[in-house]
C-alpha cells in the first residue's frame, strides 16, 4: 500500500428520492507516471490510481479507468440519480493491488 | 524620493492594469460565504513604496482562483485532514497527542496572524512553535522544517485563522529581526544580481516569462502548488527565490530566512490569512 | 490545420498542396490510431460531446478539464501531444444521470485535448480542445 494515501468524498447528506446530486471525490496519490527519472537517472516505475468506482446500494455510477496523465492527488466531479435512501461506495485500486475505499451514507429528505 | 514615488505609481498604473489583463481584476475570494481581503492598503511601514497590497491569488488565472473557492475542489485539504488525524496520534516519551494539551483544535485561531513572532529574544516560526510541543511537551522526535508532516500540521493550524488579518508586530522587540530581514529584501543576491524587490516590489503585475509576478506575500501559506502538487512551507519558497536568483540560498530554518520571513510577513499586514491557499 | 515550415519541407513544392491535402494531417498521429482502436475504424462525428478545457493553462501539471455528452456509454479522453496519449475514460452506470465528469490532468506542453463519447447506439463523438501550456519564470 502505497504511503499517505487518503481519499475525501463530498456527498450530500439528504436527498429526495429521484433527486440528482454532485458528487467530488478527491484522494492523496502521487500518481509516479512511469515518465520521471530520479536522482540516480534511471526511471522511477509507475505507481498510479488506475481504476476509480462509485456505486449506489451496489449499483454503478460511473467506473473511471485512469492513465498515468491524471495529476498527482486524482480529482473526479461527476452526478448521481438518488433513486432511495443507501449508501454510495467509492473504491480507487493502485498498481500495488491495494484497493482504498470508503462509504457514504445518505438519506432521503 | 518623490521621484520614486511617481515612478511606482507610474508602474501601478502602467505595468499592473496590463499585467492584469488575463485575469478578473475585480474577482472577489469568497470561500465558504465568507469574503477575504486580497486588496488592502499598504502597511504604514510600506507606505513609501507601495499604496496598495495584493494577496498571491489576485494575479492568478480564472482556473487557479476557483479551486481556492471551495475547501472540496482545494487540494490542500486532504493534507489538512491528514494533520487532522496526526493531531489526534499518541506520540513520544510522554504519551500524548497535540489533542492531549489543545483539545480542539480551533483554539489556535489568531495565531497564524502573528506569526512569526518573537519568544525568549528569538523569531519563533510556526515550525518552530510545532516541533517546540513536539520536542518539550511530547518527548517525540521534532520534525523536519519542511517536510510533509511538518508542513501540513503548519496548514491545519493557520487554517484556524483563515479570514483574520495579519497582524505581524515589528517594533519592540521585533525590530532588529525585522530591519534584519528588511536589509535581505533589498540587498541584491546571485549571479542575477536581483533582490527580493525587483520582482515583487518593482515589477508585480508584470511577467517574468510566463509567470505573473505578484507581490510575494505569505498570507496564503503553507501553499498549494500545482507545479508539485503539494503544501509549501514558507521557507522552500524564500529558498526557490533565492536559488532562482542564482545565488547561495540560506537554509531552511535558519536565521536568515526566519528574519526574512517575519519582515515579509509583515508586507502583508491588512490582508487575510489564506491559509491554505493555491497558486501555480 | 496550419502549415509549418517542416509541413512545408515534407510536402515538397507548392504544386502539391492541394486543398484536399490541406484538410487532412499528412501521416496519422498516435492519437489518431488509438482513436481508431477504440471507435474500431468506425465513422466519427462533431458534435453532442462538450469538451471545456482551460485556454491557457498556468501549470500543466493541473489542468482541469470537464467531458459532458448525454447518451453517452462512455467518454474517453486523449492528450494528443503527451509521451502517451492516453489519459481516462469514464464509463457511466444506470445511475449516472447526465453522462458528465469532470477531472484534471497532466498536459506535458501545449497541444490538443481529445474527447470521444461512445453513444448508446453506438455511433461515435469527438471534441477537442487546444490549451496553451505556459512555462514560468520560476520554474514554475
Amino acid at each position: 500500500m502505497a504511503k499517505g494515501v487518503k481519499p475525501r468524498v463530498k456527498v450530500p447528506k439528504k436527498a429526495a428520492a429521484g433527486d440528482v446530486i454532485t458528487i467530488k471525490a478527491l484522494i492523496s496519490h502521487k500518481m509516479e507516471s512511469g515518465q520521471r527519472k530520479g536522482k540516480d537517472g534511471n526511471l522511477i516505475p509507475r505507481s498510479i490510481i488506475n481504476r476509480f468506482t462509485c456505486a449506489f446500494n451496489g449499483e454503478n455510477v460511473i467506473d473511471v479507468q485512469l492513465e498515468p496523465a491524471i495529476s498527482t492527488n486524482p480529482y473526479f466531479q461527476f452526478e448521481a440519480i438518488v433513486p432511495e435512501a443507501g449508501e454510495f461506495q467509492f473504491a480507487w485500486h493502485d498498481d500495488d493491488g491495494s484497493v482504498y475505499e470508503t462509504k457514504k451514507k445518505i438519506k432521503m429528505a | 524620493m518623490k521621484k520614486r514615488a511617481v515612478f511606482f505609481r507610474a508602474l501601478l498604473v502602467s505595468g499592473f492594469a496590463v499585467g492584469m489583463a488575463g485575469a478578473d481584476e475585480n474577482a472577489q475570494l469568497v470561500i465558504e460565504g465568507e469574503t477575504l481581503v486580497t486588496k488592502a492598503a499598504a502597511p504604514a511601514h510600506l507606505q513609501d513604496n507601495l499604496d496598495e497590497i495584493y494577496s498571491g491569488w489576485v494575479f492568478r488565472s480564472n482556473e487557479t482562483q476557483a479551486l481556492q473557492l471551495d475547501d472540496f475542489d482545494n487540494p490542500a485539504f486532504v493534507f489538512i485532514d491528514a494533520a487532522m488525524d496526526q493531531y489526534q496520534q499518541v506520540e513520544g516519551s510522554a504519551d500524548k497527542s497535540c489533542q492531549s494539551c489543545h483539545e480542539d483544535v480551533e483554539e489556535f485561531k489568531g495565531l497564524r496572524t502573528q506569526m512569526p513572532r518573537i519568544v525568549d529574544g528569538k523569531v519563533q516560526t510556526m515550525e518552530d512553535q510545532i516541533n517546540k510541543c513536539r520536542t518539550e511537551q511530547m518527548g517525540a522526535e521534532a520534525w523536519k522544517y519542511t517536510g510533509s508532516d511538518m508542513t501540513a500540521m503548519s496548514a491545519l493550524i493557520g487554517f484556524q485563522s483563515r479570514g483574520m488579518a495579519m497582524n505581524i508586530k515589528i517594533d519592540g522587540e521585533a525590530k532588529p529581526f525585522w530591519e534584519k530581514g528588511k536589509e535581505i529584501y533589498y540587498t541584491r543576491h546571485g549571479q542575477l544580481d536581483m533582490a527580493c524587490s525587483n520582482c515583487h516590489e518593482d515589477n508585480y503585475g508584470n511577467n517574468i516569462r510566463a509567470d505573473h509576478l505578484s507581490q510575494g506575500q505569505l498570507n496564503g501559506f503553507p501553499t498549494y502548488r500545482l507545479k508539485n502538487a503539494k503544501l509549501n512551507a514558507v521557507h522552500s519558497r524564500l529558498f526557490g527565490c533565492i536559488r532562482d536568483v542564482r545565488a547561495e540560498p540560506y537554509k531552511v530554518g535558519s536565521d536568515e530566512l526566519k528574519a526574512l520571513e517575519l519582515y515579509v510577513s509583515s508586507r502583508a499586514n491588512g490582508l487575510s490569512v489564506e491559509t491554505p491557499s493555491v497558486r501555480n | 490545420m496550419t502549415l509549418t515550415r517542416r509541413d512545408v519541407l515534407v510536402l515538397g513544392s507548392g504544386a502539391f498542396v492541394s486543398a484536399s491535402m490541406m484538410a487532412m494531417p499528412a501521416f496519422a498521429s498516435v492519437v489518431d490510431d488509438k482513436i481508431k482502436e477504440l471507435t474500431g475504424g468506425a465513422s466519427v462525428t462533431e458534435g453532442d460531446l462538450d469538451l471545456s478545457a482551460p485556454e491557457i493553462a498556468e501549470n500543466g501539471n493541473t489542468v482541469p478539464v470537464e467531458v459532458s455528452a448525454e447518451g453517452a456509454t462512455s467518454i474517453t479522453i486523449f492528450a494528443a501531444g503527451n509521451p502517451t496519449p492516453d489519459v481516462a475514460t469514464f464509463n457511466f452506470g444506470p445511475l449516472n444521470p447526465s453522462q458528465t465528469a469532470a477531472t484534471r490532468i497532466r498536459l506535458a506542453k501545449t497541444q490538443d485535448v481529445v474527447a470521444i463519447a461512445k453513444m448508446k447506439d453506438g455511433s461515435f463523438r469527438r471534441a477537442s480542445a487546444t490549451v496553451k501550456v505556459t512555462i514560468g519564470g520560476c520554474g514554475g
